[in-house]
């Protein structure tokens, strides 16, 4: 089976609405948003959801006021000043360490189990998607995007399906280190910007050194058609295959109001166009 | 007073308007940049730096001569960052969340700090404005701790203008927490709307005034408009499709340095939010 990730470092640059596009244009295959902090696929794909599970990972201290004796040694150890003066812990600062539950003394801490998330198995009219909601301000995005990606895999086998396109997040961090472990390829998209030409930079040296190899394709292209060959000669040198340019093109946003990809909305936009050249060269690429 | 300019979704032009801000103004002020993953602020702003310091987060190094394999370390980790296999304590670095626990558990004293480099802070001025930003080494998954080192820098005594990263998960809770205010910046689609929601929420966890602007605000549709008004949350400003400002964006250039005429409504931005605070 082989697997896209989809990465752009900055945000915005359009990975959702072109993986979508994709979505219309590819068969055999499961989708997949590891994009859990955002998630905006789902929008597109109106998934019609057929399994879901709570996501449980990671703890949080809470103090049993009736059993406390407000010696201090959990404060002392805290690391993340997460214990009030009062001993109440501030879940949003804790990290989940379990040091005070530990080394309690009156054995007051309880260190439950976090629900931090949901996940779900579902159907759309491209065919099964994978799909998860990290809950606001929670932790452990980076184990609920491996979560996802595997499960997805599996979805996969079991419908005999080859290939796995995956919506990954923005940045360089844990979620972004999550979504790339074993993916056949990733396709970085950008735009032709000095952030965007930035941002890639950073990402493109992340994929290197995971050693997965890059694809990319810039967006909006006519924005800043300098700065756009600029970046392409940037991945060139790094060997990064460059598969195609995107113009700016507002049927793309158009095409997101009415929650269709773009290839539904008008299959004759120039956007469409670029992008249907940019899937077969992306297809040939890693022999889909 | 700390403002703290997020989003939800990224690209929204989180950095035009903390950039644009900042310089529009009389006062003395600050930019910390904390999305350290992909800092864009530096680009616009274009600050001398004079100050880079290696930032560093304290984990195990095990002394096999002092240790005697009891494998409570292992036991207490709750990252599964060190683990006694055989004869040997394998620690790995990487997944430590530097809380100290193995040391302190450790009966031998066996445990001792190394570090871990997270990344550099770098910090300079630009005429009169303070600039600082956290830059993640790549291949480092923990921004949180990086984004924390940052926010050390903030001064008390003049704006900070914080420019968080994308998302509503652990590092935007660390740009946004004990800021006096959230500007969240988003664009009127379906994808800003959405990621828009989930940033509410996690400011309201916060407990922390919010207000809005719109970009690109004449592009997408008005379902924005309508939960701004359904929340009775405060539209402060809007900035239209312009190919212009989208262009300068391209070159690395401030709307304001483009169109200066742009100076005096990001300055009553700021006095909106002065307002909202007060």
């Amino acid at each position: 089976m082989k697997e896209i990730v989809i990465i752009s470092g900055k945000g915005g640059t359009g990975k959702t609405s072109i993986i979508a596009a994709f979505a219309s244009l590819a068969e055999n295959k499961v989708l997949c948003d590891a994009d859990v902090d955002a998630a905006d696929l789902h929008l597109i794909m109106n998934p019609e959801i057929k399994e879901s599970y709570d996501f449980e990972s990671g703890h949080t201290a809470i103090i049993n006021q009736d059993k406390c004796t407000e010696c201090g040694l959990c404060r002392d150890l805290c690391k993340w000043d997460a214990i009030s003066e009062g001993f109440v812990v501030d879940s949003i600062e804790c990290e989940g360490c379990g040091v005070c539950y530990y080394f309690c003394p009156e054995k007051a801490i309880e260190f439950p189990l976090n629900t931090c998330g949901e996940w779900y198995l579902s159907e759309t009219r491209f065919g099964p998607m994978a799909h998860a909601r990290l809950g606001i301000a929670e932790e452990n995005s980076g184990k609920l995007v491996s979560l996802i990606r595997q499960e997805g895999k599996k979805l996969a086998e079991e419908r005999h399906l080859d290939l796995l396109l995956t919506d990954g997040p923005p940045g360089i961090g844990c979620p972004v280190i999550a979504s790339l472990g074993g993916a056949t390829a990733v396709l970085i998209v950008t735009e032709p910007t000095v952030s965007g030409r930035h941002d890639m930079e950073r990402v493109a040296e992340l994929a290197a050194f995971f050693k997965i190899p890059a694809k990319l394709c810039v967006n909006k292209f006519d924005l800043n058609p300098s700065e756009g060959e600029a970046i392409e000669a940037f991945a060139k040198e790094k060997n990064i295959s460059v598969i195609g340019r995107v113009p700016f093109d507002p049927s793309f946003t158009k095409a997101m109001v009415q929650g269709k990809t773009i290839v539904e909305f008008d299959g004759r936009s120039e956007g469409c166009r670029a992008v249907k050249n940019i899937w077969k060269n992306l297809v040939q690429g890693i022999e889909v | 007073m700390i403002i703290s300019v997020a989003s939800g979704k990224g690209g929204t032009g989180k950095t035009t308007v903390a950039t644009n801000m900042a310089v529009s103004l009389e006062s003395d002020v600050q930019i910390l940049d904390c999305d350290v993953e992909e800092p864009n602020a530096h680009l616009f702003i274009r600050p001398a730096f004079e100050e880079v310091k290696t930032i560093t987060t304290p984990v195990p190094a095990v002394d096999m001569e002092k240790c005697n394999l009891c494998g409570k370390c292992g036991e207490i980790c709750q990252f599964k960052a060190i683990v006694v296999i055989a004869e040997t304590v394998l620690p790995f670095h990487e997944l430590c969340h530097s809380c100290g626990g193995c040391m302190e558990v450790c009966p031998e004293k066996a445990i001792t700090e190394t570090g871990r480099e997270l990344g550099v802070i770098e910090k300079g001025h630009r005429n009169g404005l303070e600039f600082v930003h956290g830059k993640l080494r790549i291949g480092e998954a923990m921004s949180p701790p990086l984004i924390r080192k940052v926010r050390e820098y903030t001064r008390p005594d003049i704006l900070t203008i914080i420019d968080a990263p994308p998302g509503t998960s652990c590092p935007v809770i660390a740009s946004m927490k004990d800021a006096d205010f959230v500007l969240l910046v988003t664009e009127p689609t379906p994808f800003g709307l959405h990621d828009l929601e989930l940033a509410v929420e996690a400011v309201k966890i916060l407990g922390i005034p919010h207000g809005l602007v719109i970009n690109r605000s004449d592009m997408g549709d008005d379902k924005v408009m309508a939960y701004a008004e359904q929340e009775d949350l405060p539209i402060l400003m809007e900035i239209p499709f312009d190919r212009r400002i989208a262009e300068a964006y391209s070159r690395g250039e401030m709307i304001v340095e483009v169109m200066p005429e742009w100076k005096d409504r990001f300055s009553e931005l700021y006095h909106r939010i002065e307002k909202i605070v007060e």
